[in-house]
C-alpha cells in the first residue's frame, strides 16, 4: 500500500487561519489491541460545515467522542477560541458548547418530546416560594420554541415514541440547539432519512450556519458531502490525511483519499444470466391494513431484484412478511413450482431462503457471542454428528468459520472474538456468511450495505454478484439510488404498501424510480 | 527461566486479579482451616458437598433462564413442593403419621418420576406463559411462585412430614468406599455427572447455542430460524426438572420435609449464578462458572459456622459477597471502555 502526501497546503487553503472556534491537535487513542486514533487533526471554522470522512474503522467516531469528552484521549488538544481546554465528560462539553446528534439515536421513547430535550437540565421553579419542581409551563413553551427553530410543528408533549426517525432526529437537533451549541457534531444523520427529509435536515444545518455555528458532518453519502459542506477532512486507519476546501474535491477524489487506493468502479461487474423463475408471489397482503397489499412478482433464477421505494414504502414489511416475521391475511408463495406456507422464518429457512435484516444491531448480530457462533447459529442442525440435529460437530462449524473469515476477508483475530467488537461492515460479512453457510437459493437482502464503508460495500456487492452468477436468486431492498440502479437486474418500486411498477435495470433511471417510488394512492 | 518464572507470576496474578472473591475464600479457608479444629476432616467436606450440590442443581436449573434474559423467581417454592411431595409418597406404610394413610407404600425411584414429572408440568406452565402469553419472566414466575406455594400448603395441610423410609434417607448418608479416612458421598457423584452434563448440553448441543442465542438476541435468534417459543418452554421445564430434582434430594438430607421449604432458594440460586458470571443482560454464562459461584457461598457459610459467628450475621456476610462480587465483575468491563 502506498501513502498519499499529507495535505501540507492546510493552511495555505484558508484565508485566515486565525478564525478556527474549534481545534484538536495530535489526538491519538489506542483500544486494547487498536490504534484507534493516531495524531488526528481537526479544525473547525464558525458558520462553516466540515465534513469528516473516512471508512468504516477510519477514526471518526471515535475522534467524536474524544472531542464530546465520551472518551479520554491518550495525548493530544482540544483548543477552543485558541484556549486550551480539558472535557472531561459530555456534560461538560455541553457547557462548553459542544452537542452531539449519536449516528444511534438514543431517545426515551415513552417521556414527551419536551422532557426529552430538557433531560437533566429541566427548568425548575420554586413552589410556594421554596420547594423546587420543574416547570412544565417553561419547559413546553421552550419546546414549541426550539421545535419552530428546526421546523418542526409537534406538540412538544407528544411521545417520542410515536414519532418517525426523522423526526425524533429533529428533536435530537433541537435538544443540541438549546444548550445553545457553537459546535455540532451530526453522525450520519441522514442514513434513515428519506431525500424530502434531507432536505428539511439541509435547512435546518442552513440556519445554524447562518447563526455561527461549527458543524462537523460524518457521512458515507457523496452527493450529501459535496453539497452541503465548505471543508472536508479525510481520515484512514485512524490517521489524518488532510483537510480540503470541498469545492475543490470530486467523489472520485475523495474516495481514492479515504481509500488510499483508486476504485476503478463502485460496481462488480454482473455476469448472471436470470433463468427460470424459482420464486413467485401473489396477491399477498399483510395482517395490518396499513402495511403491505395485493403484492405480486416473480423472481428468476441467478436474478438480482432490486427494490426500491421511499421510507414507508412497506418494502421491509413485505419482505418480512415473505420470511415469516410478519403476519399476512391471504396471498401464496410459490417455490421452485411447489406452493409453500410461511408462518415462522424457520419455514422459509427450510425451503432454502435467506433474508438478511435491516437492523443490524436489532434483528442480526448477537453481540456478546463469539463470531464462530453468529455464523453457525442458522445452519447448526446440518453440523451435527449424524444429523442428528443435537450434538455438534464443533471441527466442522471450526472449518465452515474459518472458511467464511477467509472467503469473505472478515477481518477479525480470530473465530472466538466478539461479533459486537467487529466494524460494521465485518460485521454484516458475518452476518451475510451466516446465511450462506445454509446454502439457499433465495437470498433476500434488506439494505445490506447500509452503514457500511466504501471498502466493504464493494465486498459486499461482489458477493452478491458472485452469488446470482451460481444461479441463487436475490432480493435486494436498497434505499441508494446508485446501487438500485448499479447492482440489479430489475427493480421492484413499492410506494405506501403497493407494488406501483417494475424497471429494468439496464435502462432504469432515478426519474423512473422516483416516478413509481412516489405514486400515492390520490382519495 | 527468570522471563518463565516472571510470566508465571503475571498469570498467576491476571488470575488473582480476575476472581478476587475465589481468591479470598480460599485464603479464608486455608486461614480458618488451621486455626479451627475438624475444618479440614471428611466430615465437614460431606456437609459442604451435600449442601453445595443440592444448591447447584438448582443453579443450574435457574442459569438457562438467566442466560436467556429471563429469571426464575418459583424455583425456590417448586423445590419444597418437590420435597413436600416426595415426603409425602415417600413415607413409610407402617410410620403411624402418614398423611395420605390410602397411599400404598411405593419405591422411592417411583417416587423421583413422579416428582420429576410434577415439576416438568410446574416448568412447562412457566415456559408457555412466558412465551405464549408474553408475560415478562419476573412477573410470570412471581405469579407461579405464589401459586406453588399455596398448592404445598394446601396439599400437606400445612403440617411437617417425616417417617421416612430407610433407602431414601441413605440417598444423602451413603458413600462409596467405607473406609473411614476416604469415602466418596452419592451426593458427589449426582452433582460431577449433572455438572458435566449440562456443561455437554451448553457447549456441545444446538440447543445449548441456540439458548445462548435467545439471551444474545432473541429477534436475530428467531430470524436465524430457532423456534425461541420451544427452545424457552424447553429450558424453563428443564429448570423445573432440576428443582424437582434438588427438592426431592433435599427432603431426603433433612429427613423431612414441610411447605416452607426452599422458601429463598431462588435467589441464592440467582446470586451465585451471577457471582459466577453468568450475566443478567444474557448470552453469558459457564457451567464451571456457576459450580464456583455457588461453592462461594457455601464456604463462606461454612467459614463463619466453624468460625462461631452469629448465625444471623449470615445473611449480611452473604449480602455483601453478593453486591462486592458483582461490582468487583463489572469493573473488568468498564475498565475496557
Amino acid at each position: 500500500m502506498f501513502n498519499l502526501p499529507a495535505s501540507v497546503d492546510f493552511v495555505g487553503s484558508f484565508e485566515d487561519m486565525s478564525e478556527f472556534l474549534l481545534e484538536m491537535r495530535d489526538v491519538s487513542k489506542s483500544f486494547p489491541g487498536v490504534k484507534a486514533l493516531d495524531n488526528a487533526q481537526l479544525r473547525l471554522r464558525p458558520g462553516k460545515v466540515h465534513a469528516l470522512m473516512g471508512e468504516n474503522g477510519a477514526g471518526k467516531s471515535t475522534l467524536m467522542k474524544c472531542m464530546f469528552g465520551i472518551y479520554k484521549m491518550d495525548e493530544g488538544e482540544i483548543l477552543i477560541d485558541g484556549v486550551r481546554t480539558e472535557i472531561k465528560d459530555p456534560m461538560e462539553a455541553l457547557m462548553k458548547g459542544i452537542a452531539m446528534v449519536h449516528q444511534e439515536l438514543q431517545p426515551i421513547p415513552a417521556r414527551t418530546i419536551g422532557e426529552n430535550i430538557f433531560l437533566g437540565r429541566y427548568p425548575m421553579k420554586k413552589a410556594l416560594g421554596f420547594i423546587p419542581m420543574v416547570d412544565h409551563k417553561k419547559m413546553y413553551d421552550d419546546t414549541t420554541a426550539l421545535l419552530k427553530k428546526v421546523r418542526m410543528d409537534f406538540d412538544p408533549r407528544e411521545k417520542v415514541g410515536n414519532l418517525s426517525v426523522s423526526q425524533m432526529q429533529s428533536v435530537e437537533i433541537a435538544k443540541a440547539v438549546s444548550a445553545n451549541c457553537r459546535v455540532l457534531i451530526l453522525d450520519e444523520p441522514t442514513s434513515s432519512l428519506t431525500q424530502n427529509e434531507v432536505e428539511a435536515l439541509f435547512r435546518i444545518v442552513e440556519d445554524l450556519k447562518a447563526e455561527g455555528v461549527a458543524i462537523v458532518y460524518i457521512s458515507h453519502k457523496m452527493d450529501e458531502i459535496l453539497r452541503i459542506s465548505d471543508d472536508v477532512s479525510i481520515m484512514r486507519d485512524g490517521k489524518y490525511i488532510g483537510t480540503w476546501p470541498a469545492n475543490e474535491l470530486t467523489t472520485d477524489v475523495i474516495i481514492t483519499k479515504m481509500v488510499g487506493r483508486e476504485l476503478s468502479n463502485l460496481y462488480p461487474k454482473r455476469e448472471n444470466v436470470p433463468g427460470e423463475v424459482v420464486f413467485e408471489v401473489e396477491d399477498f397482503t399483510s395482517i395490518n391494513p396499513k402495511s403491505f397489499r395485493n403484492v405480486s412478482f416473480a423472481l428468476r433464477k441467478g436474478e438480482i431484484l432490486g427494490v426500491g421505494g421511499l421510507v414507508g414504502a412497506q418494502r421491509t414489511e413485505l419482505m418480512e412478511g415473505l420470511f415469516g416475521v410478519r403476519s399476512h391475511v391471504s396471498g401464496t408463495i410459490r417455490y421452485k413450482g411447489k406452493e409453500i406456507v410461511v408462518n415462522r422464518p424457520k419455514d422459509a429457512i427450510d425451503q432454502g431462503i435467506a433474508m438478511l435484516t435491516e437492523d443490524r444491531r436489532g434483528s442480526g448480530i448477537m453481540g456478546v457471542l463469539p463470531v464462530s457462533d453468529n455464523i453457525s447459529i442458522a445452519a447448526l442442525k446440518h453440523y451435527t454428528y449424524l444429523k442428528n440435529g443435537i450434538t455438534l460437530d464443533l471441527r466442522r462449524i471450526d472449518e465452515l468459520v474459518d472458511e467464511n473469515v477467509h472467503k469473505m476477508n472478515i477481518k477479525t483475530p480470530s473465530g472466538k472474538t466478539l461479533i459486537k467488537s467487529l466494524s460494521g461492515g465485518n460485521q454484516q460479512k458475518v452476518l451475510v456468511g451466516r446465511w450462506l453457510a445454509n446454502d439457499p437459493d433465495v437470498l433476500i437482502l434488506d439494505e445490506p450495505t447500509r452503514g457500511i464503508d466504501v471498502g466493504a460495500k464493494y465486498e459486499i456487492y461482489c458477493i452478491i454478484a458472485d452469488l446470482a452468477k451460481q444461479g441463487k436468486s436475490i432480493i435486494m431492498i436498497s434505499s441508494e439510488m446508485g446501487e438500485l440502479i448499479g447492482m440489479s437486474d430489475r427493480i421492484m418500486v413499492m410506494c405506501d404498501g403497493k407494488v406501483t411498477g417494475f424497471v429494468e435495470g439496464a435502462n432504469a433511471t432515478q426519474e423512473a424510480i422516483m416516478t413509481y417510488a412516489t405514486q400515492f394512492d390520490h382519495k | 527461566m527468570e522471563l518463565r518464572k516472571k510470566v508465571f507470576l503475571d498469570k498467576f496474578w491476571a488470575l488473582v486479579k480476575a476472581n478476587p472473591i475465589v481468591v479470598l475464600l480460599i485464603v479464608a479457608s486455608i486461614v480458618v482451616g488451621f486455626s479451627v479444629d475438624n475444618f479440614f476432616s471428611w466430615g465437614n467436606f460431606g456437609n459442604l458437598v451435600s449442601n453445595t450440590a443440592i444448591r447447584f442443581l438448582i443453579a443450574i436449573g435457574v442459569s438457562g433462564c438467566l442466560i436467556t434474559k429471563g429469571t426464575d423467581l418459583s424455583a425456590g417454592r417448586q423445590v419444597g413442593f418437590a420435597a413436600c411431595l416426595a415426603g409425602v409418597l415417600v413415607q413409610r406404610g407402617d410410620y403411624t403419621g402418614r398423611l395420605y394413610k390410602n397411599i400404598p407404600e411405593m419405591n422411592m425411584f417411583v417416587v423421583l418420576l413422579i416428582v420429576l414429572a410434577a415439576g416438568a408440568v410446574f416448568g412447562i406452565v412457566n415456559g408457555l406463559i412466558i412465551s405464549k402469553l408474553k408475560v415478562p419472566p419476573f412477573i410470570a414466575t412471581l405469579g407461579t411462585q405464589t401459586i406453588i406455594y399455596g398448592i404445598s400448603l394446601i396439599f400437606t395441610d400445612a403440617q411437617p412430614i417425616g417417617g421416612f423410609q430407610k433407602p431414601y434417607i441413605n440417598l444423602i448418608t451413603g458413600r462409596i468406599g467405607n473406609v473411614r479416612s476416604f469415602n466418596i458421598p452419592y451426593l458427589l457423584i449426582v452433582a460431577i455427572a449433572f455438572g458435566a452434563l449440562f456443561w455437554f448440553i451448553y457447549n456441545k448441543t444446538t440447543h445449548g447455542k441456540y439458548m445462548y442465542a435467545i439471551g444474545g438476541n432473541e429477534v436475530a435468534a428467531e430470524v436465524s430460524g430457532v423456534n425461541t417459543g420451544r427452545e424457552i418452554i424447553r429450558i424453563y421445564t428443564v429448570a423445573g426438572l432440576m428443582y424437582a430434582f434438588a427438592g426431592y434430594l433435599l427432603a431426603a438430607k433433612s429427613g423431612g420435609a414441610a411447605a416452607s421449604m426452599g422458601q429463598g432458594y431462588e435467589l441464592e440460586a440467582i446470586a451465585g449464578c451471577t457471582i459466577g458470571g453468568v450475566s443478567t443482560t444474557g448470552g453469558i454464562g459457564t457451567v464451571p462458572g456457576i459450580l464456583v459461584g455457588v461453592l462461594v457461598f457455601e464456604v463462606l457459610k461454612i467459614i463463619l459456622q466453624f468460625l462461631g459467628v452469629n448465625p444471623y450475621y449470615n445473611y449480611i456476610a452473604q449480602g455483601l459477597v453478593i453486591v462486592v462480587a458483582v461490582a468487583l465483575d463489572i469493573r473488568k468491563y468498564i475498565a475496557k471502555k
